[in-house]
């Protein structure tokens, strides 16, 4: 099966996704704490104007916004019985944006986490996972998303169950991780081991990478371990614009469109074949980053030492030097467990 | 194998001691609970057990999580073992008047689901004698002021995961601020979006990356706190 970002990437070789999505809609307006998937509704103008500035700033694939568009979700907001008009509704904006560019734009309809902890650490069984995420991807499917974008994800469990899901609703998948803890996610996945996480489901994913995470530099490095473990696979970064700052009553991510056309060669020469930016990437950032990836010519393949002198310090250790098995990391003593 | 069977009634004190310190890395919810008992049999005052055998063990899990070496669902195994501890030591700390470092009032904020990492705050807390009022997930300024007077809490603590609802913390602080009660009260933040510029600019005491550090964090601001009242 053809799908509409391999046909693109054969075309193109390496795509631009979009910027962010949540940080962007505060400086429209959007309220710390509502939810950005009722704007769909209530004000679908501020949604357009969001895809089109990414269109016009080069994006190949825009992300739909429906981040938190499970019934798990949207429960916050009393809105868990309208899952499947709010992801329909973000999807048709987007189409309806995409298919005025004058240009193949995809649409990629998000994913986000449900916020639940997985059995048995939690309540939530693999099967309701699926059946939330199937009825946020079928809404999505049914506006015009063209590939389910599952993203954020921290649980390997969950994304799985994602995948799943798009599986039965009958749409290709990309998933993507944040790896903002100790160079891995929260649950422990390390970049390396983020192609197993499907392992066994009866379609592969287009595409496997990370998302947020912390700054710029750790996400390059959390890149750099997932092309040496499998260089065939199609590897995608939407890294944030350096990290929040409060100014005055404002937020605003340190990272500038210089940094970030910094870091989208950086990831052309460790890998990538989908770039974009995630929380604090604006319009600005994604056009300085659209000229970089059309006028770079892939090099040498960076060390961590090259990523850190070109675009600053990682702000967590890596993941080779996190978890049980890491240098250093030895028990403190001999453990006694139990057969 | 039965040859490495070890039965915790037949350790000496400090070899239980050890050996809870070691269940409760690993999570082993069954295995404390029977250490505890067996060191209240043995005569042990409850604040001991808790304190050397479940406080030091968390504090242990709580430095590998700090370092990376533990993630989260190893340390949520290791609280549900402490918190099994706890609920044999409870009643029992109450009866024997055992001392309190302070109280907490707890909840992630408006807009935010996310509890994971606040419940592992609350849980620690707990295991360090704090005393947690915990207000759960999506909460509006209205439910942090009712939980502040309604319970008078040494610390307001508060959680958010997603950038678009960390901003949310200026909101309940400009709010306490308003109402004239900010300085009676000490405000950590945390989440993983967050960090320690973010947490002075959004004016709370303290930032805390994890579990671990808002621990210290609170027990240093108590001191202080303590040390203020010795010198008024």
């Amino acid at each position: 099966m053809t799908n509409p970002i391999e046909a693109l990437l054969a075309e193109k070789g390496v795509l631009l996704a979009d910027g962010a999505t949540g940080t962007n809609l505060f400086n429209l307006g959007l309220a710390s704490g509502e939810a950005p998937e009722l704007w769909n509704e209530s004000a679908p103008e501020k949604i357009t104007a969001l895809h089109q500035n990414f269109v016009d700033a080069g994006a190949d694939i825009i992300l739909t916004n429906s981040f938190g568009g499970t019934r798990h979700r949207l429960k916050l907001h009393n809105a868990q019985d309208r899952v499947h008009e709010l992801n329909k509704r973000a999807a048709e904006i987007a189409r309806a944006v995409a298919d005025k560019a004058g240009r193949k734009v995809v649409v990629a309809g998000s994913v986000g986490p449900t916020g639940e902890l997985l059995e048995p650490l939690g309540t939530m069984t693999y099967d309701d996972a699926v059946e939330a995420f199937s009825e946020q991807i079928k809404g999505l499917k049914e506006g015009g998303a063209e590939i389910a974008w599952i993203e954020t994800m921290s649980a390997p469990g969950e994304a799985k169950a994602a995948a799943q899901a798009a599986i039965n609703v009958g749409l290709p998948y990309t998933y993507t991780v944040s790896f903002d803890t100790a160079g891995r996610s929260m649950m422990g996945l390390a970049p390396k081991d983020i192609h197993g996480v499907v392992e066994g489901l009866a379609e592969e994913p287009v595409g496997v990478g990370a998302n947020c995470g912390v700054g710029a530099p750790d996400i390059l490095a959390s890149l750099l371990d997932m092309t040496e473990a499998k260089p065939e696979a199609t590897v995608i970064v939407k890294g944030n614009c350096g990290i929040p700052q409060f100014h005055g009553t404002e937020i605003r991510y340190s990272g500038t469109p210089e940094l970030m056309a910094d870091y989208v060669r950086l990831a052309v020469d460790s890998g990538a074949k989908i770039i974009g930016g995630c929380c604090g990437t604006s319009f600005e950032h994604l056009a300085a980053m659209r000229k970089a990836l059309d006028t770079h010519h892939k090099s040498t393949r960076p060390t961590i030492e090259t990523i850190v002198e070109r675009i600053g310090p990682l702000r967590n250790k890596t993941a080779n030097q996190s978890g049980e098995s890491a240098e250093g990391a030895e028990p403190r003593r001999e453990r006694r467990r139990r057969g | 194998m039965s040859d490495d069977e070890i039965i915790l009634s037949e350790l000496s004190d400090d070899e239980l001691v050890q050996q809870m310190h070691d269940d409760l890395y690993d999570g082993l919810k069954e295995e404390i609970e029977e250490g505890t008992n067996i060191l209240l049999e043995r005569g042990w005052a409850p604040y001991k057990v808790l304190t050397e055998a479940l406080v030091e063990g968390m504090r242990i899990v709580g430095e590998d999580f700090r370092d990376g070496i533990l993630f989260v669902p190893e340390v949520l195994l290791s609280a549900n073992a402490m918190k099994a501890g706890m609920a044999i030591l409870r009643p029992l700390l109450a009866a024997t008047g055992a001392p309190k470092q302070g109280k907490m009032v707890i909840g992630t904020v408006k807009g935010d689901i996310h509890d994971i990492g606040k419940n592992l705050v609350g849980m620690m807390m707990e295991g360090a004698g704090f005393d947690i009022i915990d207000l759960g997930i999506n909460n509006p300024v209205e439910k942090y002021l009712a939980a502040i007077e309604e319970h008078q809490p040494d610390i307001v603590g508060m959680s958010a995961l997603l950038t678009t609802t960390m901003p949310y913390m200026k909101v309940v602080i400009d709010t306490m601020k308003e109402k004239g009660i900010r300085d009676d009260y000490v405000v950590l933040v945390g989440g993983a979006p967050l960090n320690e510029e973010f947490g002075k600019a959004v004016g709370a005491d303290a930032y805390c990356r994890d579990a671990a550090v808002a621990v210290e964090t609170a027990k240093e601001f108590m001191k202080r706190k303590h040390n203020v009242h010795a010198t008024a």
